[in-house]
């Protein structure tokens, strides 16, 4: 597509766990570095909602007391994507159609629905690919996930997540598709039983109609 | 009386997890819930504006909450009732109190009233000699039942109907049902409370708006019960939270317009009611009283703060109702007058924050309910500060604190945060991830190295 594409190396976290657990001011210091890190780039393209979510909407919020690093966060704002919603807007076509027959569940994430909002772009890429996808029921609804959340309230969050593979399984899907790091951890931990899923990113999915080599 | 606490969330969560009659009696009351108000929703043409204009009203009141208050004042007295001021919830029961002796009575039907809940006025009013019924069919269940209720609109929602029927068995004195089908209990209830309604002499109800313009009392409800409550007796008393007022019939109406359509899927509740001042027409010739008793208990004091715009909440229910926290677990292992996602935010606030540690963290942040508010409050921020003032009090657990503070660190020196990544990977072969919980799969590492490792070998072999 014509972009020059750099992984830096000194990027670490986007400072969720901190600003979620109360330590605020961590949080307005990881963002800053990260700013810092992140200024010259032109598109900066994150490969899970929740972390493009926190650069998009919790940045400028966070920061908000602070002229500088405010505009900073803004900015940062208006270059973040998440990954399917960059390879959307940068109209991406597959090289091939794909030869995967399953059938996939597209859990949409709560933070692609509601903080990027770019869970149509998932899937239409998905679609685009050739494979089969559909939402399960309750899709808006969380899987249980939410970083701290599943480890302090465990059997909860193990609840959510079966409940949401066992809406996958009632689609008869014989894999679960997301675009959010975090919530595929966690589904995949608690996939198992009569919910054995497999789990994959959606660019685990792109990269093989994408040239790339890997098939899942 | 089952005894729930704050503190103790988590094993009242894991306890109703387990719980399979009160999963079922969620299942589906939860459902009818969420599908009625999507129903309602796409009735209207757009649900957005008046969503807006509901909260530009709540917001018009809040800016100048004294004055109109004071303007309410005024007008209900020119009605010819009185309204009392309480501080604090042992305020408002003793002012309650002091209302029902006064009035000579003994007999007391009482409508839904979570201000009442908040200040515990029923036990303080048995404490005090008198009786009292609750005339909610909700209310009349767990009063019975002895408990607390467990949603804001709908306080049996933990019940079956099964239950329901057990429990009528045990305390209605007259030949069994023919069925347990909820048409026959509505009537065994209906039968029961008609009596109270008769021989009562007080009534308390609680309300939903106070119109500082016209000095009206808005209550809104689906049994009439509470008409009957404010009606019958000779005295009636309505107990209310301050931020409840609004200033015009036209702001009240605005709130109504979102109210029912988030709480039950109903453009408009069965019964709407505006009182204005006493009972207007007493054949027995015996006087009539009004009173209207209003309660702070703190909520002046965060007009002004960072957590104002919860003083925006009517009480709708909707982010109880789509909250996949509070669908799970139910109301009670909350252990909180006010459950989900709005209690959580104003528990806290309402007490201390040490005696309600779990409830700003029991959230996922998945956001539902701020979508789904017609106030639009931004819930999952304000869980999100109180989250900040309890690190700053350093409530959260010890483990946590430091670990985040760890975490913090490492992820401004990159270098220290890689190579703690490789060591951790290492170690994930070996052990399960801490925290990871009883029943989740240990997940093992995927790839020779992190993502970025792997790039940049790849990119260098390139070369
Ligand atoms: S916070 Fe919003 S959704 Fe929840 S009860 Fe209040 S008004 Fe309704």
């Amino acid at each position: 597509m014509g972009h020059r594409l750099s992984v830096p190396r000194d990027q670490t976290c986007c400072g969720q766990p901190g600003y979620n657990g109360g330590h605020r001011q961590q949080a307005r210091a990881v963002a800053r570095s990260q700013l810092q890190l992140l200024a010259d780039f032109d598109f900066v393209v994150v490969p899970s909602a929740s972390c493009a979510g926190m650069f998009i909407n919790h940045y400028p919020l966070l920061l908000a007391d602070d002229p500088h690093w405010h505009e900073a966060a803004l900015d940062l704002a208006g270059r973040t994507r998440e990954l399917s919603q960059f390879l959307r807007q940068q109209q991406w076509q597959p090289q091939r159609r794909t030869s995967d027959p399953r059938r996939l569940a597209h859990h949409t994430s709560c933070a692609s629905r509601r903080e990027t909002r770019s869970h149509s772009d998932t899937r239409q890429l998905l679609l685009a690919a050739g494979y089969q996808v559909e939402e399960p029921a309750n899709a808006e609804i969380c899987c249980g996930f939410g970083g701290s959340f599943a480890a302090k309230f465990d059997r909860l969050s193990q609840r959510l997540g079966h409940q949401k593979l066992d809406a996958c399984a009632a689609l008869a899907a014989e894999a679960v598709v997301s675009a959010d790091l975090g919530c595929l951890l966690h589904l995949e931990s608690v996939a198992g039983g009569p919910r054995q899923l497999p789990v994959y990113h959606v660019a685990e999915l792109l990269a093989p109609v994408s040239g790339g080599r890997r098939t899942p | 009386m089952m005894r729930y606490q704050a503190n103790a969330f988590k094993r009242q969560a894991n306890k109703a997890l387990q719980d399979t009659t009160l999963q079922q009696a969620l299942d589906r009351a939860q459902t009818g819930f969420v599908a009625r108000r999507a129903k309602a929703l796409e009735l209207v043409d757009d649900f957005e504006h008046l969503k807006q204009q509901a909260r530009a009203a709540k917001e018009r009141a809040l800016s100048e909450a004294a004055y109109l208050l004071e303007r309410f004042e005024c007008q209900v007295t020119a009605n010819g009732g009185r309204v009392h001021w309480a501080l604090d919830g042992a305020e408002l029961n003793r002012t309650v109190i002091d209302i029902c002796r006064q009035a000579g009575g003994r007999r007391i039907i009482k409508g839904k009233s979570m201000v009442g809940e908040e200040t515990g006025l029923n036990p303080a009013l048995e404490a005090a000699g008198f009786e009292l019924v609750e005339t909610d069919l909700g209310e009349y269940i767990i009063q019975l039942a002895q408990e607390p209720p467990s949603h804001i609109i709908a306080p049996a929602i933990h019940k079956t109907r099964h239950q329901v029927a057990d429990l009528f068995a045990r305390h209605h004195r007259q030949p069994p049902r023919t069925g347990d089908s909820i048409a026959n209990l509505v009537a065994e209830a209906r039968q029961q409370l008609r009596a109270q309604f008769l021989s009562a002499d007080v009534g308390i109800i609680g309300a939903n708006l106070l119109v500082a313009e016209t000095g009206s009392v808005v209550l809104v409800t689906n049994e009439g019960n509470g008409d009957l409550s404010a009606n019958l007796p000779r005295t009636r008393i309505v107990v209310a939270s301050i931020e409840k007022i609004v200033a015009t019939l036209e702001d009240a109406n605005a709130v109504l317009e979102v109210l029912g359509r988030s709480a039950t899927g109903q453009a408009m509740t069965a019964y709407t009611s505006f009182y204005q001042g006493p009972v207007q027409d007493d054949a027995a010739g015996s006087p009539q009283s009004y009173h209207v008793v209003l309660l702070d208990n703190g909520r002046s004091d965060l007009l002004a703060g960072p957590y104002r715009d919860i003083l925006r909440c009517i009480k709708c229910g909707a982010c109880l109702n789509h909250c996949p926290v509070y669908s799970n677990v139910g109301g009670h292992a909350y252990g909180s007058v006010y459950p989900g996602p709005m209690g959580s935010v104003l528990e806290p606030l309402l007490h201390e924050l040490a005696s309600t540690r779990p409830l700003p963290n029991a959230s996922s942040f998945c956001g539902r309910c701020e979508e789904v508010c017609p106030m639009g409050i931004p819930l999952p921020r304000l869980l999100r500060q109180l989250r900040d003032r309890q690190h700053e009090q350093q409530l959260e657990p010890q483990g946590w604190r430091r670990g985040l503070g760890i975490y913090g660190w490492l992820s401004r020196h990159p270098r220290c945060f890689r190579l703690t990544l490789k060591l951790l990977r290492g170690a994930l072969w070996l052990v399960p991830p801490p925290f990871w919980g009883q029943g989740r799969r240990p997940l093992r590492p995927a790839g020779r190295g992190t993502f970025v490792e792997q790039w940049h070998r790849a990119s260098r072999n390139e070369r």
